[in-house]
């Protein structure tokens, strides 16, 4: 599905400038729930009728139509499963550390290694260090990762797909969901996608297309973490406080592939770190996992709940890389790919009830990320998994989807992140505490502690005035170890249509001139890993928020942790985006 | 008939191979060439206005060129044909295997890219247009066919402006970026060109000897750019331009 700008060849380099008014522009028609029409009239779209409709082609998504074919086969049935993905492949915006446990691809797709399952390197070393500004301190690694591959999630997922495909799963790439569709008792009966061929100012462009209705007896969401329909539903069925009752908190990883010099290249060694360039207020660190073909993937993760409004998260990263101990392994390489997206850290406290009238929520836009292992694959994998098995009695014998709930929590998953619980709430007292707690967990209690940790303040409410703290200066990059946005942005092989409505909505245009500028300094202008937010002063030398949606890698960042929850993160015309390869 | 080819896609940042032996292709999105989208949309649109009868895309290369068929079955063509050929086909190859598929087919007219993205070539039309003996009108940024008396007339991208041609039919036309803006496939679409059957044809079947006159010797990235300097005289500066970067 190769979208061609109406323009002139688009210079990548360049951040593209639309939307001037911070969004503001946009006519009150629809700011929640995706736009239908522009110019009144209703647009008649096409309906088409499938058995199950999956949204987002991950993980979690591909698991559970695999799932729901193979059960077909032994039953000797048919259901029509359709999966729609708003990246131009199958993979394209699926970004992932990984070190994969391949627990619930074994239950899937036992044969995995005959059919050449692009899982090839495991586990050879597992290092931990706390780093200070110029040491790295080895520590006993928390982590047991014998059994488990250094893998690129993009590939991995690229490969269920083919799976898929083979089963006789239909995948529309390149179509974004962004409506849900309810019947007139408040059941979710479907999903539409984007109006294609629209122009900025919201009017219908020569190739105009309306989106496509798309009606699933049973509704699957599986748009990863903060998924946009999923968080809808969440609100809508109130479907978190119906689960274990906590929010969410999320993380914000940015992450690099580089090509390094063979003689530094170790395959199947994997690294971590904490400490150095964080404060002992802020949790995050980073990683870096040797792949094969001298490809090295290593990233940086900072939790949302950061309390410095003048902390950028990419910023932290390049200048990760010139630690003492990092630098020598890049000095000589090429970066292949960059790119950025959240995660959940919630684990066990936060996990939402996760079926609402008409579908459920499985993989990351529910969120069952392990969180001291730092691995959701997965339990995102087994979670669509489970899903399938209670679709199919559901469209089999009538039997409630409700079921769904009690099949995770008596399977691993829910072992797991029971066991997992109290690591992440620990970092609530701040590093060193965390550490100590974390080991008592892990060493003592091994995972039976008879309490369960609160999580702190949702994340967006984290963010601490600016007045009270200081700006940090980070290094310049040098363009050989460290780079500017600009340049990684390119190596993310991201674009969108430049002359469609921005996708970023502000529920409030003059909160960014109100409050985030004043009172936080514009956090938007930092934490974002793609350059989106930008404070640019107009004639008057008046600073004004600039949203250059062209550059977003789709991280939902922003959507988290936007101090007022002003923004809105609503998904462009399908096929843009990220271009991940080897993530 | 419209020809179409698969390259690299446009939004995907270009690496060359670590053997210098050509540019990265796997891990690497591919795409119908942006040229070729747009004379397809020229040419379902010609159908659109009832001056066409049929639409048939072709397109020669390996395996994979049949998700490129198929993105354009799902934008409308009505019959798609795959020349297979693993290896790599220069233009004028290309031009021998599309003269081989119109003397069969029998369009009325061929539209093509203007040129491909991946080789920037800009020959496959001209070429085409040579073998055959047609006409040819190339960066066409307007085409209005007559039928009554069977021409085309052109408006062509030239260095100095535009040209407008008057082709008699049949012709070659290729296509320039601001023809037409391409439609977008619809979901409906792609799943009922799923099911259609594309057409498999080999060189030999077309008795087109691909021979390449060309060899690729190495491919390497452009060099660094330099920091410049500032200078102070005009002296220094005829001191550098002689001794040092030799241009005097």
């Amino acid at each position: 599905m190769g979208f061609f700008s109406s323009g002139y060849p688009r210079n990548p380099a360049k951040i593209a400038d639309f939307g001037g008014n911070g969004g503001g522009f946009w006519r009150a028609q629809g700011l929640i729930g995706g736009v239908r029409n522009f110019s009144g009239e209703p647009v008649s779209r096409e309906s088409l009728n499938y058995d199950v409709v999956i949204v987002g082609a991950g993980p979690a998504g591909l698991s559970a139509a695999i799932r729901l074919k193979q059960l077909c086969r032994e039953k000797d049935v048919d259901l029509s499963v359709c999966v729609v993905e708003k990246g131009a492949e199958v993979g394209a915006h699926i970004l992932s550390g990984n070190v994969f446990e391949p627990r619930a691809l074994n239950e899937l797709l036992p044969n995995w290694k005959q059919e050449e399952a692009p899982i090839h390197v495991p586990v050879s070393s597992d290092k931990f260090w706390l780093l200070s500004k110029t040491r790295a301190f080895p520590c006993p690694s928390p982590f047991n990762n014998r059994g488990n591959y250094v893998i690129s999630l993009s590939q991995l997922v690229r490969w269920l797909g083919l799976k898929a495909e083979e089963l006789g799963v239909e995948i529309y790439p390149g179509f974004a969901a962004s409506e849900i569709l309810y019947d007139t008792t408040d059941k979710v009966i479907g999903i539409a996608t984007n109006d294609m061929g629209v122009a900025k100012d919201g009017s219908k462009k020569d190739n105009f297309q309306p989106g496509v209705e798309l009606k699933g007896r049973v509704m699957l969401f599986a748009e990863g973490c903060r998924g946009s329909l999923s968080e809808e539903v969440i609100r809508k069925f109130n479907l978190r406080e119906k689960g274990q009752g906590q929010h969410q908190t999320y993380a914000l990883g940015i992450k690099e592939v580089w090509e390094v010099s063979a003689d530094k290249h170790q395959a199947g060694s994997v690294l971590h770190t904490l400490g150095w360039p964080l404060d002992s207020r802020t949790y995050g660190g980073s990683f870096l996992y040797h792949m094969k073909d001298r490809q090295v993937a290593i990233g940086f993760v900072v939790a949302l709940n950061y309390h410095n409004p003048f902390l950028n998260p990419y910023e932290e990263f390049q200048r990760f890389k010139h630690h003492p101990a990092i630098s020598p392994l890049l000095e000589g390489g090429t970066v292949l790919e960059y790119g950025a997206r959240t995660l959940n850290e919630g684990g066990y406290q936060s996990i939402p009830y996760p079926v609402f009238p008409g579908g459920a929520i499985i993989g990351c836009s529910a969120g069952f990320l392990n969180v001291p292992k730092i691995k959701g694959s997965h339990t995102a994998m087994k979670s669509g998994m489970l899903a399938a098995e209670c679709v199919f009695r559901t469209l089999r014998e009538g039997s409630p989807l409700e079921a769904f709930w009690d099949s995770l929590k008596s399977s691993w998953i829910w072992k797991e992140l029971h066991s997992a619980r109290n690591y992440r709430p620990a970092f609530e007292y701040g590093l060193f505490p965390g550490l100590a707690l974390s080991a008592l967990e892990h060493y003592i209690m091994k995972g039976r502690s008879p309490w369960t940790m609160k999580h702190g303040k949702p994340d967006h409410e984290a963010t601490g005035e600016a007045q009270l703290f200081r700006p940090i200066d980070y290094p310049k990059p040098d363009g050989v170890i460290s780079f500017d946005v600009p340049t990684s942005l390119y190596r993310s092989n991201t674009n969108h249509d430049h002359d469609q409505p921005a996708h970023l909505r502000l529920r409030d245009p003059k909160i960014p001139e109100l409050v985030n500028l004043p009172v936080y300094a514009g956090p938007e202008s930092r934490y974002c890993p793609a350059r989106v937010y930008e404070y640019v002063a107009d004639d008057s030398s008046h600073l004004k928020l600039q949203i250059n949606a062209q550059n977003c890698l789709h991280c939902k960042a922003c959507d988290i942790k936007d101090p007022k929850q002003n923004i809105k993160w609503t998904v462009p015309e399908g096929g843009g985006g990220p271009g991940y390869t080897i993530m | 008939m419209v020809a179409i080819k698969r390259v690299i896609d446009y939004a995907v940042k270009i690496r060359v191979k670590p053997d210098k032996s050509g540019v990265e292709t796997s891990n690497v999105k591919m795409s119908m060439n942006p040229f070729c989208e747009i004379a397809l949309e020229e040419a379902l649109r010609i159908k659109e206005s009832g001056r066409a009868s049929e639409v048939v895309a072709v397109s020669a290369g390996p395996a994979q060129c049949v998700d490129t068929l198929r993105t354009g079955l799902a934008m409308g063509a009505d019959r798609a044909i795959h020349v297979e050929f693993p290896g790599t086909l220069y233009p004028l190859s290309i031009a021998k295997i599309l003269k081989a598929l119109v003397d069969a087919e029998k369009p009325g007219l061929l539209l093509l890219g203007k040129q491909a993205i991946d080789d920037d070539c800009n020959q496959t039309g001209q070429m085409i247009a040579g073998l055959l003996k047609w006409p040819q009108g190339t960066f066409a940024s307007k085409v209005v066919l007559d039928e009554e008396n069977k021409v085309a007339t052109v408006d062509r991208e030239v260095d100095g402006g535009l040209e407008t041609l008057c082709l008699d039919l049949p012709a070659v036309i290729t296509t320039d970026l601001r023809l037409n803006q391409p439609r977008y496939a619809t979901l409906p679409n792609i799943m009922k060109a799923k099911s259609k059957v594309i057409k498999k044809l080999t060189p030999q079947d077309l008795n087109v000897e691909i021979r390449s006159d060309l060899e690729v010797v190495q491919v390497t990235e452009p060099p660094k750019r330099k920091a410049g300097l500032i200078l102070s005289s005009v002296d220094e500066l005829i001191d550098k331009l002689k001794n040092e970067a030799r241009v005097l």
